[in-house]
């Protein structure tokens, strides 16, 4: 399968990116890893007249600490944050999350960038960067801007950014001590999307109670799900094992999957109950409170 | 539509292409160069049949543009012999029966050599992790992985 003719652009720096972007408008597209992008576009899902290849823009791929921030650069590979020490050890929920995205092979190829930036609720770190309180830098004809991690899915495919703005960083706080995040997530197979997924990242106070808490889901609705209510419900509780039940039937009750070959409505409600459950106890287990 | 000079590096020899942009890399090692060892199965990033070493990582050539391509080193399983000896992988999987129909088998060969380039020493758990992005239907893996660990055993 070949995709529907285009123009390829190969910018060497993000002001020429965003200046190609904005001239073609929405006849282009940002090409990053391409692993999404590319079987769309071969399979003539998606066409675009013109993509802009951001892959040889210098200082994208990066993974540093910096002010309180775990910061990491949109073309940082999967593969890199994988054998990084600074994400096991800073981000474990993340470290969880990366051997679990599509396979090593694509993992070589796709980016952060492109995993949270397309709007695919099937993609595994959009819920994980909501659990996280993550916030996307973007660049634009008029500069950066930032946008919160839960004010950026719109709708399915569809993001805040503007068609001439890129995603050029992904900044996650750091976690202060006593935090533990997990990803629980349930997939046929390697290579799948989740039947449902659960991520979870809290912060325990000095008396064992939850002083935050973000949990968020992964194909349970048109966009990433932030399940606010289950969050807030743990909030100054002591989790024991009745109040993590309560909040993940409370998240489970958010999540609105469809129907495919991956399972029933009702099946993957309770699987994201279950999930999110699972997190929550590995979460809380690595904050030190059990 | 325009097209794009190219230049690339594969097995060791520099060769030049003009493509176009939505040529894929596979296509251009087939096609192009007229290099067939490397397959195209499903052609939707799932089985690997297409695996090629890009810039020293294995990756899916099948969901790579030719013009992403450029300026890059490629090895497709054409390279991996050398001077007429064959690469340790394909004596592994050539002692320890690592293939049935064969044909997944340049697209594990690109995987494990890259896999032992990166981990001289991969357990069991290392190995079928790596391979979990090429699917083989004939041998149920177990011959493979053992074709991978004889290789591991011969390159230390």
């Amino acid at each position: 399968m070949i995709p529907a003719a285009f123009d390829y652009h190969r910018p060497a720096s993000l002001d020429e990116a965003v200046g190609l972007l904005t001239r073609h408008g929405d006849q282009a597209k940002v090409l990053s890893g391409g692993m999404s992008l590319l079987p769309m576009m071969k399979l003539r899902l998606a066409s675009f007249a013109h993509l802009v290849d951001i892959g040889r823009v210098p200082g994208l791929e990066y993974i540093k600490e910096d002010g309180g921030f775990l910061k990491i650069g949109a073309m940082t590979r999967q593969a890199a944050l994988e054998r990084s020490d600074l994400v096991k050890g800073k981000c474990p929920i993340l470290a969880d999350a990366v051997p679990l995205i599509a396979d090593p092979l694509v993992r070589n190829r796709g980016t952060v960038g492109g995993n949270v930036a397309n709007g695919d609720p099937g993609n595994d770190q959009p819920a994980i960067m909501l659990a996280l309180g993550a916030t996307f830098v973007a660049r634009g004809p008029k500069g950066e801007r930032s946008i919160a991690a839960n004010q950026f899915y719109k709708g399915l495919y569809s993001t805040a950014l503007a068609p001439n703005e890129i995603l050029t960083e992904v900044r996650i706080p750091v976690p202060p001590a006593r935090s533990g995040g997990a990803y629980a997530k349930l997939k046929r197979k390697t290579g799948d999307f989740a039947v449902a997924a659960a991520a979870v990242q809290l912060t325990l106070n000095t008396s064992g109670a939850v002083e935050r808490c973000g949990i968020a889901l992964t194909n349970a609705g048109l966009t990433p799900v932030e399940t606010a209510d289950a969050a807030k419900f743990l909030v100054g509780r002591k989790p024991d094992d009745k109040a993590i039940a309560e909040a993940a039937k409370m998240a489970a009750a958010k999540s609105s999957p469809s129907a495919d070959r991956r399972g029933s409505v009702e099946y993957k409600k309770e699987m994201a109950r279950v999930l999110t459950a699972r997190a929550l106890k590995k979460a809380l287990e690595r904050a030190g409170g059990k | 539509m325009a097209k794009h000079k190219i230049s690339v590096t594969i097995n060791g020899a520099a060769r030049e292409a003009e493509v176009e942009s939505r040529l894929l890399l596979v296509h251009l090692i087939r096609e192009v160069f007229g290099m067939t060892g490397t397959h195209v199965g499903c052609d939707t990033s799932h089985c690997g049949a297409c695996t090629v070493v890009l810039d020293g990582n294995p990756v899916k050539s099948c969901t790579v543009l030719a013009v992403q391509a450029d300026g890059a080193k490629i090895t497709t399983v054409e390279g991996l012999e050398q001077g007429g000896k064959l690469h340790p992988v394909q004596e592994g999987f050539t002692e320890k029966h690592g293939l049935q129909c064969g044909f997944c088998t340049p697209g594990m060969l690109m995987t494990t050599s890259a896999l032992l380039e990166r981990n001289k020493n991969p357990s069991e758990q290392e190995i079928r992790e790596a391979i979990s992005g090429n699917l083989c239907r004939c041998t149920g893996y177990v011959n493979i992985v053992k074709a991978v660990q004889y290789a591991a055993e011969k390159m230390r």
